[in-house]
């Protein structure tokens, strides 16, 4: 680790968190049809972004590091993707 | 602990009792402990699977009735593979060699390597206690059975989740331990061949262990609560439990191959006095296999109702992991070329994991094509296939592990003689065993059923006999290893050039007490280097 945050952009950043929280709440209230997911996944992978990056000191680490907190995202695209192969493209007798 | 006490003293003199080895820090007893804990599950499955094989010595009720029959299977499935072959080969033998063959003083997170010994014993505990509630659904907990069974289902996968986490820390001690902690002159190309397995499998642990965990959460959930993941009436799937299931269990069949590859490629340069050939291609196919394993699951699923779509492209990926393996296999022969060849009982195992390992291997192949497999699925074919890798693989790379590393964990040295005669009774018996499984199979033998037909009788007969072979070479074995020859081994008696073998037998608590610095490979066998030395 080559930097850190300070106090105060650790106060801006939990800020950020808690309005992405009241927008979580607030997207609850409506109905986006098939879009509901979607953006409550959108939400989501925005505030686990964030903490990643500035509360686990992801944004200063080295590429090794990136490269093992990455590499998981990439085998759940998997997981989902041959998954949902194999639903989408399956015939029911 | 003093720093004398810890370098004058060896690992097992340092402290005696209860308490100085369950609350150690140092990663040898931790291992040891693993081996000792590994060793008491593999008897308690062996000693199911013996009775499970007594039972098919005639068709119809031999000795159990049909439902302790399905209780016995379970009990041997789901603890050889979450108490014995999982935690296995890695955390026995990865925790006593890593620090050793990085020339470092311990694991990089010592406490957190208690805490995982702890979890495992935890996890244990709570797996056996529901096993004998008793489970009957495998050791796959497939639904929509494991819903519905009136058996015990929650509290074995509570601790199969358990047991998750010891498996998941153990994998990031040692990914981080092998990052960081390697001595100077130590570099990747130099990196001991057990150590890149270690690291592969480290690798598979901490992505794989995860997915199921939560999908036994999952479980659990639908069970309580009626979820619906994988209930069709709810708009769930039941195949989805499969994908979920796999996407960590096939990697998990890596996680129990890849360290037992590892000690190959240390014992046979060793016993070949050859530099190991290919040195690059074994370490980087150790990698290869943990990305590929990860994207062939869904052959577990060929007839389970998946796609014709995705049963193509995971047969097709499939084949293709068989490469880095042969890779493996190519090497390991080749190092062994115009070698000067020493057949002792740590040699003999090696030797017959690359025999029993390249059947178990090349049959697998046979349940990747999609026509065969679609007849071989759930018979004893498959049981056969998946003995011959993981008996024939694993636990004969283990065996030769205990044989090979014995004089360095204890200190002693035991009698060749009578661990060769245990090697030929487990190595016939073994091939008694599963050989006629795999005719069973094409046969149409199915797996897991309690009777069969009369026409079935005398292959099962000849399986369950060599079962009795196995065990009297087990016996024997065990014999060899508990009565050592000699209470004081050399240092190095094998003439190994690796870093662990440059200290005294047993090592010292904290190994080295000056950290070495490498300047040439460990496999330098039969080179000038070595007639230098």
């Amino acid at each position: 680790m080559v930097n850190s945050n300070t106090y105060k952009q650790y106060f801006n950043i939990w800020l950020l968190l808690m309005f992405l929280t009241v927008i979580t709440v607030g997207a609850a209230q409506f109905d986006f049809g098939s879009l509901n997911i979607p953006i409550a996944m959108l939400i989501a992978s925005i505030k686990a972004g964030v903490v990643a990056l500035h509360f686990m000191h992801l944004k200063y680490e080295d590429g090794m590091t990136w490269i093992f907190a990455t590499y998981p995202i990439f085998l759940l695209f998997l997981l989902i993707a041959f998954s949902a192969t194999d639903i989408f493209t399956r015939v029911v007798n | 602990m003093s720093q004398s006490h810890s370098f004058d003293k060896s690992y097992l003199e340092d402290g005696t009792g209860f308490k100085s080895w369950f609350f150690t820090h140092d990663h040898k007893r931790l291992g040891v402990m693993y081996l000792w804990a590994i060793g008491i599950f593999f008897i308690l499955a062996a000693i199911a699977s013996f009775l499970i094989r007594f039972e098919h010595l005639t068709p119809g009720q031999t000795i159990v009735d049909a439902q302790t029959y399905n209780v016995l299977f379970t009990l041997h499935g789901a603890v050889m593979v979450f108490l014995f072959i999982v935690p296995g080969v890695a955390a026995s033998f990865g925790n006593f060699l890593i620090p050793l063959m990085i020339g470092a003083r311990d694991v990089i997170f010592p406490k957190l390597n208690l805490y995982s010994f702890w979890v495992y014993c935890a996890g244990a505990i709570i797996f056996l206690i529901a096993l004998a509630a008793p489970a009957d659904t495998g050791w796959t907990f497939y639904t929509p059975y494991s819903i519905d069974t009136g058996a015990n289902v929650i509290l074995v996968t509570f601790g199969v989740f358990v047991l998750g986490f010891s498996s998941i820390l153990t994998g990031i001690n040692f990914i981080v331990s092998i990052h960081k902690l390697r001595a100077p002159g130590l570099t990747w190309d130099r990196l001991p061949l057990f150590c890149w397995a270690a690291y592969a499998t480290s690798l598979l642990q901490v992505l794989a262990t995860p997915v199921v965990g939560i999908t036994l959460l999952l479980l659990i959930g639908e069970r309580y609560f009626g979820l619906g993941f994988f209930d069709p009436a709810k708009g769930g799937d039941p195949v989805l439990f499969q994908h979920f299931f796999w996407f960590y269990s096939h990697p998990a069949v890596y996680i129990m191959i890849l360290p037992a590859m590892g000690i190959i490629s240390e014992v046979i340069p060793v016993f070949s006095r050859k530099p190991i050939f290919g040195y690059k291609a074994i370490a980087y196919s150790s990698l290869a296999i943990a990305l590929i394993s990860f994207l062939v699951w869904g052959h577990h699923m060929f007839v389970s109702g998946q796609s014709k779509l995705i049963n193509i492209i995971f047969s097709v990926i499939t084949f293709a992991v068989a490469v880095p393996t042969a890779i493996k296999v190519f090497n390991w022969l080749w190092t062994m070329y115009k070698g000067s060849i020493e057949l002792s009982a740590a040699m003999l195992y090696s030797l017959a994991f690359i025999f029993l390992f390249t059947i178990g291997g090349l049959t697998g192949l046979f349940l990747g094509a999609l026509a065969a497999d679609v007849h071989l699925h759930d018979t004893y074919f498959v049981v056969a296939h998946m003995h011959y890798v993981m008996i024939g693989g694993t636990v004969f790379g283990l065996f030769s592990a205990i044989h090979f590393w014995y004089p360095k964990m204890w200190g002693k040295m035991f009698d060749e003689f009578k661990a060769k005669i245990a090697f030929v009774l487990i190595f016939i018996g073994f091939n008694i065993v599963f050989f006629p499984q795999f005719i069973l199979g094409t046969l149409g033998m199915p797996r897991r059923y309690f009777n069969y037909s009369p026409e079935f009788a005398t292959l099962h007969q000849i399986s369950t006999y060599g079962t009795w072979i196995l065990g009297i070479g087990f016996i024997i074995m065990l014999y060899a290893l508990l009565r050592p020859i000699s209470n004081k081994a050399e240092a190095n008696p094998y003439k190994s050039a690796s870093l662990e073998w440059a200290m005294p037998s047993p090592p010292p608590t904290l190994n080295f007490e000056k950290i070495p610095t490498l300047t040439a490979s460990t496999y330098d066998y039969g080179t000038k280097l070595e007639q230098e030395a």
